[in-house]
């Protein structure tokens, strides 16, 4: 398998609910509105969804309550059946798994963190981050090295022995994390892990997922409805409305370019100069003469906001993180990000 | 009240058969058949089904039973079970808790080390006043000279409850897995906890041989449909995301099972656990009319010589034994596990169980050494049964009390009881199941109507037509006194919150107490007659809708009680048009379980001489009538059903209408 093929690839994926959705979904006539199906009497819970989600990125999936954001993310796990459509996951069409296969996967390659944590009342910390390996038959001993390891990584040595109720939110969804890494899962579910946390401890969480992150590298499909934490975290992010995806794009796209009215509205908000990143903005250099040092590519318009008020420079060189120039920055177009008058 | 009622409830499907309409044709009917009966001119027919259209249901049923019982075979399966597993578990738990001389000859276990390890395991569920309460139990039972009768009850129990809770957690799994045999349980189930307890008996007796098999069959079956129900609900309520996070786990099915759903269902599997444990004592006390010994043979032959000294005294083992296995059955039920620190070594984290050992086995040793802490022997016992009787004899002799007993009773009997009863058998009997089903249609809506139609109909060719109507008078009787006395009560002690505590304590309390106790005050107060059989019906049915009043009370949203308070009510107007109406579908859930508790007391009062469906099957109990018993069974609970029924979807529909819930 190379490593450009996407991990998952969900193609015109449909979850239908109600009486008979297959044969339902068979009879629909093409572009029905998610209001025209519930007038039917079914809900379109996942509606004619095609996404990709490449190796070691982050997809983030936003989207307001009952747009179908946690829908799909069960249709990439099978925790739902779809009615109609494909979702490959590292090339294998996951509808045609049986029940021992389908469980072999979800022991060996996916993890998932839930909102409210489902953690298992029980069991202690250790015996809860465990339990997947418990389920695959690892040895004590192994197992329990292992999650001593995934403990600590999740900063909660010296917790082990306690159960979930004598820890705070914040810690209970630690363990949900270090559970859902105990497999080393190739493919990380996280079904709005911070929700339920208060907000700074959701800020300290976040940047906690970061590090996680930078260290792990794994493939994340990560659902959210709140969009400041979309654009801290994604790399891309899809927005859903009605089980659609109205746009999937990289943050500074959506901020710059909403696709529709809807995105818009979301964005509208935002600062986007700490959003929007150099190289978001930069144009090819198509020859234009380029002087002076080049600004990384990497920081948002915000951080360089000294350097644009200060600079004389028409146009900007913009490197990437190598230091080789990628691209030219219009200095004028920046600083209408930056105090926001487009 | 009818009219708002009946606009709140009116079923509006019911297009020009409005409510209304058919609830005045239905009564206008019954009225007709009274009225001509007043005056003599209903046929007889129309009064009394005759004899000649009454099937003869006793008869096909006793046809039935003998085919499955001997020609299938079906006998020699269930005296193999009584006469294999079951009785040897028996023997065994009787060996080792009374010393019955069948293996493995051990017991009996000195009564001093079963009060230690109940301290213990007090302690561990819910500290020292637990462990207070579970060694006083045995050494007042040990010290009263009880102990034996009491281990002849304990020994069916322990087998008993173990055995119930088993089988009730397969069946609640299965029901929770398939569908199908949901549907086909729930309305068993439902005849079942409506089923008067000597309907379970003889059947047992026939099947599984006389003394304590039988005893302990009638008493699993009696103990298993409140451990189904809790299985399923609890399964049912397991949050879908601890669901998932096991799936994604990769559990296979019966990792799911074993690991997530029954774990996470632990309250309510263990709430199972409790109602099966006082189920099982209810029962076992009960199986005395079946000649089983124990306590509830004890007290019936005491109740039945008149020994109130000793009936007292029996009964307070009773309700200490209900109260401690109650208490800490739910205090099990509370406790969550607490870690422990790393590296606490082994013999700490077993402390518990290693003192609870070591105190067990420190006075069988001590035992042999003083026999008085093994067996407290006859003449060394504390009973003062002769003393109390005559205190209580003396007390009841007093004037004052002796003149207000004999006055409730003449006037209760005479002004009120026997008006009413023969009322009641004055009405024709088609026009008693128009008032029936009038009542049903009313309250419940059209479906609880229809059945109470078939069965009151069912009921009424059933051939104990009279008997019925008795029953039910004294139910009604009950209940109505009941609501009389435990509504008010449960109001006051509702205004402070101190009360309600400590009224809703007594009252859990109460519940716990196997029903037959509710007789020795009863017999006490007023002797052998039918003032007595209502009076322990009141004051057992009196306990739920006490209960349930304080419950739908206390449960009104405080914001609404405040919006009446800034709306300047008084306290009337507040209770009255703010927490009574939100209180009153908690409250119609109290009247529906002091209905079905009447129904079960009434049987139970058979004891003490009454006329009604009890008496009769009280006497199929020394034969081998078993189709009369069933259809006799069966009529109690067709009539408890309709009640059950009408009231549930009352109080269903007014909650969903309110929002509550």
């Amino acid at each position: 398998m190379s490593a450009s093929a996407p991990v998952i690839s969900a193609k015109n994926v449909w979850k239908l609910f109600g009486p008979s959705p297959e044969s339902y979904l068979k009879s629909l006539a093409a572009g029905r509105s998610f209001d025209e199906i519930r007038a039917d009497g079914y809900i379109a819970g996942v509606k004619d969804v095609s996404i990709e989600v490449a190796r070691g990125e982050m997809l983030v999936i936003m989207g307001l309550s009952g747009s179908g954001k946690s829908t799909l993310v069960r249709c990439f796990s099978r925790l739902h059946d779809i009615t109609g459509g494909t979702i490959e996951v590292d090339g294998q069409d996951i509808m045609s798994l049986t029940e021992r296969e389908l469980i072999e996967l979800r022991r060996n390659k996916m993890g998932m963190v839930f909102q409210s944590f489902g953690l298992l009342p029980h069991r202690t910390v250790l015996d809860n981050v465990a339990f997947p390996l418990e389920m695959r038959g690892q040895d004590r001993y192994d197992r329990r090295e292992r999650a001593l390891e995934v403990i600590k990584l999740v900063g909660l040595e010296g917790r082990e022995e306690y159960f979930p109720r004598e820890l705070s939110g914040g810690q209970q969804q630690r363990v949900g994390i270090a559970r859902s890494l105990a497999i080393e899962p190739d493919i990380w579910f996280l079904d709005e892990p911070f929700s339920a946390l208060d907000p700074l401890i959701r800020r300290e969480m976040q940047d906690e997922f970061l590090r996680l992150q930078e260290m792990l590298g794994k493939t994340i499909v990560f659902i959210t409805h709140d969009f400041d934490e979309a654009l801290r975290l994604a790399d891309r992010i899809a927005i859903m409305r009605n089980g659609a995806v109205e746009q999937c794009d990289t943050p500074d796209q959506i901020v710059m370019n909403p696709a529709t009215e809807y995105v818009a509205k979301f964005t509208e908000d935002v600062d986007k100069a700490r959003v929007v990143h150099a190289k978001g903005l930069a144009k090819p250099v198509n020859g234009h003469a380029l002087e002076g040092a080049p600004i990384n590519g990497g920081s948002t318009i915000h951080e360089l906001a000294r350097v644009l008020v200060n600079d004389k420079r028409i146009l900007l060189p913009v490197a990437n993180d190598k230091g080789v120039v990628t691209g030219v920055l219009e200095r004028d177009t920046a600083l209408n990000v930056l105090l926001g008058a487009e | 009240m009818m009219a708002t009622l009946s606009t709140d409830i009116s079923d509006t499907r019911d297009g020009p058969w409005g409510q209304t309409k058919v609830l005045t044709a239905l009564l206008v009917t019954a009225l007709a058949l009274i009225l001509a009966k007043a005056i003599g001119i209903l046929p007889e027919w129309l009064n009394r089904i005759p004899e000649a259209a009454i099937p003869p249901t006793a008869q096909v049923l006793d046809a039935i039973f003998n085919f499955i019982q001997n020609d299938l075979g079906l006998i020699y399966v269930t005296r193999f079970i009584a006469e294999g597993p079951l009785e040897f578990l028996l023997d065994t738990s009787a060996n080792l808790l009374e010393g019955k001389r069948r293996w493995p000859y051990l017991g009996p276990i000195p009564w001093s080390a079963i009060a230690a390890v109940a301290a213990v395991v007090g302690y561990a569920v819910g500290g020292w006043r637990l462990a207070a309460l579970g060694a006083g139990t045995f050494i007042w039972t040990a010290a009263i000279g009880q102990w034996k009768i009491a281990m002849q009850t304990m020994s069916v129990i322990v087998v008993a409850a173990p055995l119930a809770f088993l089988l009730g957690l397969v069946l609640g799994i299965a029901a929770w897995k398939y569908g199908w045999f949901e549907r086909l349980l729930k309305p068993i189930l439902s005849v079942l906890q409506t089923l008067p307890f000597f309907t379970y008996l003889l059947p047992a007796v026939i099947f599984f041989k006389v003394g304590p098999t039988a005893g302990a069959v009638a008493t699993i079956t009696f103990a298993i449909p409140p451990m189904i129900l809790m299985t399923t609900l609890g399964l049912k309520k397991v949050s879908p995301e601890v669901i998932e996070a096991g799936q994604m786990s990769g559990c296979t099915r019966w990792q799911m099972l074993r690991h997530v759903y029954v774990p996470a269902a632990r309250t309510e599997v263990l709430v199972g656990v409790n109602q099966v444990i006082m189920l099982c004592l209810a029962m076992v006390v009960l199986t005395a009319f079946i000649g089983m010994p124990g306590l509830g043979a004890k007290l019936l032959a005491m109740m039945g010589s008149f020994k109130l000294g000793r009936s007292f005294e029996i009964g307070v083992t009773i309700v200490l034994l209900a109260v401690t296995l109650d208490r800490m059955s739910k205090a099990w039920v509370l406790k969550q596990p607490v870690h422990f620190e790393r590296g606490t070594p082994w013999w700490k984290r077993h402390q518990i169980s290693l003192v609870a050992l070591g105190l067990f086995f420190g006075f069988t040793l001590l035992a042999q050494v003083f026999p008085i802490l093994a067996e407290i022997g006859r003449k060394q016992h504390l009973s003062q049964g002769k003393e109390i009787d005559v205190v209580i004899k003396s007390f009841l002799a007093i004037d004052a009390i002796k003149g207000t007993t004999e006055w409730l009773r003449w006037f209760l009997n005479v002004k009120v009881l026997i008006p009413f009863r023969n009322t009641l058998l004055a009405i024709p009997t088609p026009a008693f199941i128009l008032l029936v089903v009038s009542f049903a249609y009313w309250v419940g809506g059209r479906k609880p109507g229809i059945y109470a139609a078939i069965f009151f109909t069912i009921v009424a060719f059933s051939g104990w037509w009279d008997r019925s109507v008795i029953t039910l008078y004294t139910v009604i009787s009950a209940v109505a006194l009941a609501t009389m006395i435990g509504i008010p009560l449960g109001v006051v002690a509702a205004r402070s919150n101190r009360w309600s505590k400590s009224i809703l304590l007594a009252c859990d309390t109460a519940q716990t107490f196997p029903s037959f106790i509710y007789l020795i005050p009863a017999i006490m107060l007023f002797g052998v007659n039918d003032v007595a059989v209502v009076f322990s019906i009141l004051i057992f049915a009196a306990v739920p809708l006490i209960r349930y009043t304080i419950i739908g009370l206390s449960n009104v949203p405080p914001e609404m009680t405040e919006a009446a308070d800034m709306s300047g009510s008084t306290r009337r107007q507040k209770l009255m048009s703010v927490q009574f109406p939100l209180a009153l579908p908690t409250m119609a859930v109290g009247f529906n379980q002091a209905i079905m508790f009447a129904f079960f007391m009434v049987i139970i009062a058979a004891f003490i001489g009454t006329q009604d469906l009890g008496q009769e099957l009280q006497r199929t109990l020394a034969g081998t009538e078993l189709g009369k018993n069933f259809v006799l069974g069966l009529n109690v609970s067709l009539m408890a059903l309709t009640f059950d029924m009408a009231i549930s979807s009352w109080a269903e529909k007014r909650k969903r209408a309110l929002g509550l819930d």
